[in-house]
């Protein structure tokens, strides 16, 4: 169903210039048209000027640390160990935990609400998912360190703030977004789908999985991506329970039990000691850009998977 | 209903809202000097070391029934911060609990500011393990070891049979680079070993006591003022053939116990007349009792 928005905006725009034909008028039509194409172009103009600060400001360290000292598994700014690795393991690992908390949780909560769920529930769920949303990151963050990390220092971690007490805080920061873009897509199926898999005799379940899901599954996977995005850029909760160690955890089954430091937290932790225009400075803005170019790449792969999905929907292949 | 409802319409909402929660969280203000240019009623901007931000906000508080004129703002962040923002121009004095390093003076100088030096106390950096832990007393070798992650289980120095779980401040605070200098390293200046990487950075002085009372294997330090009773202090000695001794404001002030460190205010350059009234006053009989209620051990060398 979100194929028709393009087609609404250009039907609805055209009934505009009917109502007003006075050069009163017209006069106005020419100036909000301006106002809004003038919002639109000064959004992308900050995009692009945020980007240039970014390269401006982190580029210079290519030149003064040696890329193989960036790609060291040392970070230890103050001896000038500037390797980035034991950071982008951090971010990741605490991401992908998340993920694998978060997706399954959040896709059967949406089936279960687009599905199964009588509509009284749906009543009460719905908006309790929406105040997840708005809980604070920060909030979450310090429950995580009150409650969640002597939790895991009990089940005999060495310590509670470790990547996993991360992946659970980010799971939950997650939630909302994965559960609200899932169960819209889930929505988006029409009804005759699931009423004709019903009819040659499929039963609930293999109607929800063999025709809702598939039909659902772009909207499925942009959900995820935009879940993904959700937790690699999250900051103060992360820093508040994983430890900070710029550890390079050990492969294992263990390894998410091992304290890290994520990207976002050594930016946020270590931005307000250096001094303007230093290598460690430069290097900050660095793993800045990294983290650009990481949730860029998630956002444009979200972009393009709904992009597919309008176009085969167009030619009528879902 | 299908048509209000629209996928692309709740991303936009959630991208708006992640803007906006980016917007609140994410920034916050760089510059807190800025307004700092009216000389009638005066407002020394005062930022550093979160060893004395106590100190530095009770001094401020006092000095207002001393001259009601003069409004102080103090802030935290750890020396590294509060260096940096002297550096860059945006504060009048900084609080730092080491010495300034040659470059970071250089750095200033090449900004046009000459830093000044003033200590203000001493303080008796404790060493503190959970109550728990049978471990009395360590030497400073023992310390290195296993803040460098060669011992990393508290049987090798008397302890449980349990992992150790090395905590620190983030390595913009100044007590960091002092423990890193005096303790890691032994003082020694060709030494260059450096904290475990495992070693868990802690944001604040309250980091540190709460994963030290709650963690039965873990092992911090944090300024003696600092330190509740939900903590056990270790005794330190210099080496094995030397006396251990428990970190206190006696001890501190004799010079038995081996990591009491001063603290120092920098001005950026020279102070003028409303400042050196300040740093005199702090360094005075009045400034100095406060240093000592609050666990700190006052500096007489001035």
């Amino acid at each position: 169903m979100n194929v028709t928005t393009a087609d609404d905006t250009t039907s609805t725009g055209q009934a505009g210039p009917l109502t007003g034909t006075t050069d009163r008028g017209t006069w106005r039509e020419f100036f909000v048209e301006h106002a809004i194409k003038a919002a639109g172009i000064s959004m992308i103009a900050i995009v692009g000027l945020i980007f240039f600060f970014l390269l401006r400001e982190g580029l210079p360290t290519l030149g003064e640390v040696p890329l193989g000292a960036l790609l060291g598994t040392r970070w230890y700014p103050i001896e000038e160990l500037y390797g980035l690795i034991p950071l982008v393991i951090g971010s990741l690992l605490v991401t992908a935990g998340s993920v694998l908390i978060a997706v399954p949780l959040g896709l059967t909560t949406a089936i279960y609400l687009s599905e199964i769920a009588p509509q009284w529930q749906r009543d009460i769920l719905k908006p309790l998912i929406e105040v997840l949303a708005g809980i604070p990151s920060i909030v979450l963050g310090f429950l995580g360190w009150v409650a969640l990390a002597p939790l895991i220092q009990s089940l005999g971690a060495p310590t509670g703030l470790t990547a996993f007490t991360g992946s659970l805080v980010l799971a939950y920061m997650a939630l909302p977004t994965i559960i609200s873009i899932s169960e819209d897509a889930l929505y988006a199926v029409p009804k005759e789908y699931r009423d004709g898999a019903l009819a040659i005799g499929a039963t609930q379940w293999q109607a929800i999985r063999m025709v809702v899901l598939r039909a659902a599954s772009p909207g499925l996977v942009t959900a995820v991506m935009l879940g993904i995005g959700r937790a690699i850029g999250e900051t103060m909760a992360v820093m508040m329970v994983t430890g900070n160690a710029a550890n390079m955890p050990a492969f294992g089954p263990a390894i998410l039990f091992e304290p890290v430091r994520t990207m976002t937290a050594t930016i946020a932790a270590e931005m307000g000691e250096v001094s303007q225009g230093s290598v460690h400075y430069h290097t900050l803005f660095l793993i800045g850009i990294l983290l650009f170019i990481i949730t860029f790449a998630i956002n444009s792969l979200a972009g393009r998977l709904i992009g597919g999905q309008e176009q085969r929907r167009k030619r009528g292949q879902i | 209903m299908n048509g209000r409802r629209t996928p692309g319409m709740r991303l936009h909402l959630l991208n708006g809202l992640a803007i906006l929660v980016l917007a609140l969280t994410g920034c916050q203000p760089v510059s807190s000097g800025s307004e700092s240019g009216a000389d009638s009623d005066r407002a020394i901007q005062n930022k550093g070391s979160d060893t004395l931000v106590n100190l530095a906000l009770a001094w401020a508080e006092s000095y207002r029934e001393v001259r009601p004129e003069v409004s102080i703002a103090v802030t935290g962040g750890g020396t590294g911060t509060g260096i940096a923002a002297l550096i860059n121009g945006t504060v009048d004095i900084a609080n730092a609990s080491r010495e300034m390093s040659e470059e970071e003076i250089a750095e200033a100088r090449a900004n046009g500011i000459t830093p000044v030096e003033f200590i203000v106390a001493i303080d008796a950096l404790a060493v503190i393990v959970n109550p728990d832990n049978p471990v009395e007393r360590l030497t400073i070798e023992q310390l290195s070891d296993i803040f460098t992650g060669r011992i990393t289980n508290w049987r090798e120095v008397g302890g449980n049979d349990a992992p150790v779980v090395v905590v620190s401040r983030e390595s913009n605070s100044g007590t960091h680079v002092y423990f890193l200098e005096t303790v890691v390293r032994r003082g020694s200046k060709e030494n260059e070993d450096i904290f475990a990487p495992r070693t868990l950075l802690m944001p604040s002085s309250v980091g540190i006591t709460s994963e030290v009372q709650r963690n039965p294997n873990a092992i911090g330090y944090d300024g003696l003022g600092y330190v509740t009773p939900h903590e056990k202090l270790i005794a330190v000695a210099q080496d094995a053939g030397s006396p251990y001794v428990l970190p206190s404001v006696e001890s501190g002030e004799d010079g038995s116990y081996p990591l009491a460190r001063y603290l120092y205010m920098y001005t950026a350059g020279e102070p003028d007349e409303t400042i050196m009234a300040y740093l005199d006053w702090i360094r005075g009989p009045e400034g100095q009792a406060i240093v000592a209620d609050l666990g700190f051990v006052p500096y007489a060398g001035n």
